[in-house]
């Protein structure tokens, strides 16, 4: 099975904010999506995932084994906290998921499937840490039985370890059949647990690479654009 | 859960006890300086026929004869053994005028406070889940139009279109003039109770209506409901699901702060249709200078407002978690 995206193109009533886009991946697979900031991505994200808001012009194609993508195949865990609802305990939540996809859901596994202890069901979002409340998001998207999982920026404000912990659980994710689109300037740890790395710069995709490009001792990123954002981050460097 | 209902209410307490024997004060302070003779009240047409001797024997009997300092201490040894005083306009204990028509007024208000409640939130959920379509524009301008209207002029159009051109409801009392309380059933003190009630209702139900409909765009446009509504959930079943909490809560909260303003309108109420309830008696304990019985309506009010504030900040904070380590 696998999940196409092709010719992806976005405009807001502001104008284009997307064109060109396509990526594929199977299930059982990471692809990651990396770039600069306001470069897409998270349009990328809401696009797949159908969550674009009103007044936004999508075009291309999102097709799951050749098919258009049906509404709830592909689940959204976005990258605002404040997509929590504040007032309602963190077991509600998920269980509001599985009902919107018809399912009945068990708490108790739901939250081991995300490295959550069973006492989180009955706290509120503001008594969450950071990471905690990441993995409750990825929760509300698993809660839906969906076979496609996006994660919009899952590490954003986390420390070292708590990011990854939440990259490991993605790896975990894809290891039991899911696909998995992984937004993240984490280029370091994308690579790690990504088979491809697609990266966008304002609002074009500028090359999809290989993983192991990244960590290659020899230059095989074809772009500048992708030469420099690797470089960027803290303790990389080719070696020629 | 409830831890912080204990802190909460134990700091409400400590302030109802510094904040009567102000208020008890302030009260006694502005009827003292009301330009009304409570002799001349009590005497009424009878002028003619009592003379000065009388009258000062009268102004004696009250007290009245006492400068405003020594009726106040006076009054306030008597509340401290348990005694609200005597009521000149109604020459009986003041408690026992109150005990009288309380209940009345509390079956008007209680009434008109759920009425208006679940009516105000359901069409605010409604307005909300439809923003900008025809139920929304349709609602919206009913509540402004009723927030614009005042409440004796909404009583007075209800009176003479339901009473006077329809004959369909009672315009006066709150039973059958002139039938034992015995003899009447339960089917006919609410007819007599409609009138009042939608009156009541009506005046309060504007707000309701749009801090019920804001909330719930509130909540419909955060990133929360954008979360829930990528993996299909409606506007309606957002506003009727998760959305209720959101707004329900803050128009649950705001109905119940303003719980004054509903006693003040029941005065209006019971004045138009005739109703037996505190707001009678404190028209006519305020046209007579009263001083008893105002001070213990007075008191009362304060009591009632009072407890619908506190009950205002804990259904705040059961709605809204965040809320529950403030004072």
């Amino acid at each position: 099975m696998s999940l196409r995206v092709e010719a992806l193109s976005v405009s807001m009533p502001g104008g284009p904010v997307l064109s060109g886009v396509s990526l594929a991946l199977n299930r059982g697979e990471i692809v990651g999506l990396t770039g600069s900031s306001g470069a897409g991505k998270s349009v990328i994200a809401d696009a797949i995932a159908g969550a674009l808001p009103a007044g936004a012009v999508l075009s291309g194609r999102i097709t799951i084994d050749g098919a258009a993508a049906g509404h709830g195949s592909i689940a959204l865990a976005p990258q605002l906290l404040g997509a929590l609802d504040p007032l309602a305990r963190v077991g509600t939540q998920i269980d509001r998921f599985a009902r919107l996809a018809g399912r009945r859901v068990d708490l108790h596994s739901a939250l081991a499937d995300v490295g959550l202890p069973q006492g989180a069901a009955r706290k509120f979002p503001h008594e969450l840490s950071g990471g905690m409340a990441r993995r409750v998001l990825l929760a509300t998207a698993l809660a839906t039985g969906a076979e496609w999982i996006v994660a919009d920026e899952p590490t954003v404000g986390l420390d070292d370890e708590a990011a990854g912990r939440i990259m490991s659980l993605l790896a975990e994710l894809a290891a039991s059949g899911r696909g998995v689109i992984v937004i993240s300037h984490d280029l370091i740890r994308l690579a790690e647990i990504a088979s491809h790395i697609l990266i966008m710069h304002d609002g074009q995709p500028v090359e999809t690479a290989p993983a192991s490009a990244f960590m290659a001792t020899e230059q095989r990123l074809h772009h500048a654009f992708s030469r420099a954002l690797w470089q960027a981050q803290p303790g990389t460097r080719f070696t020629c | 859960m409830t831890g912080w209902l204990v802190p909460l209410l134990a700091g409400r307490l400590v302030r109802l006890a510094w904040l009567l024997p102000v208020a008890a004060v302030g009260l006694f302070a502005l009827i003292s300086l009301a330009p009304i003779d409570p002799v001349q009240a009590y005497v009424g047409g009878r002028t003619s026929q009592i003379g000065p001797e009388q009258r000062a024997a009268i102004a004696a009997v009250w007290g009245l004869d006492l400068p405003a300092p020594e009726r106040f201490a006076s009054w306030l040894g008597q509340l401290l053994r348990g005694d609200l005083g005597q009521s000149i306009s109604y020459n009986a204990p003041v408690a026992q005028v109150i005990a009288a028509r309380l209940p009345a007024s509390l079956a008007l208000i209680g009434t008109a406070f759920v009425a208006s409640f679940v009516l105000g939130a359901l069409l605010g959920l409604v307005a909300g889940a439809t923003r900008g379509q025809w139920p929304d524009r349709l609602i919206r301008t009913v509540a402004v139009v009723l927030a614009a209207s005042p409440g004796f002029w909404v009583a007075i159009l209800l009176v003479s279109v339901f009473a006077v051109g329809l004959g369909w409801l009672p315009s006066c009392c709150a039973m059958p003039p002139g039938r034992l309380a015995s003899e009447v059933t339960l089917a006919e003190r609410w007819h007599h109770m409609v009138l009042p009630v939608v009156t009541l209702s009506v005046v309060g139900i504007a707000p309701l209506v749009l801090h019920t409909r804001q909330s719930l765009i509130a909540f419909l446009d955060s990133p929360a409901a954008g979360h829930l509504a990528a993996h299909g959930a409606s506007p309606l079943r957002l506003a009727f699901g998760p959305g209720l909490r959101h707004a329900v809560g803050v128009a649950l909260t705001l109905h119940l702060a303003g719980a004054g303003e509903l006693f003040g309108g029941s005065v209006l109420a019971e004045a138009v249709f005739a109703w037996p309830g505190l707001g009678q008696a404190t028209v006519r304990a305020a046209t007579g200078a009263d001083e008893p019985l105002l001070m213990g309506i007075g008191l009362a009010t304060l009591i009632f407002v009072f407890a619908g504030n506190l009950l205002a900040d804990i259904a705040a904070r059961l709605a809204d978690p965040r809320l529950r380590g403030q004072a």
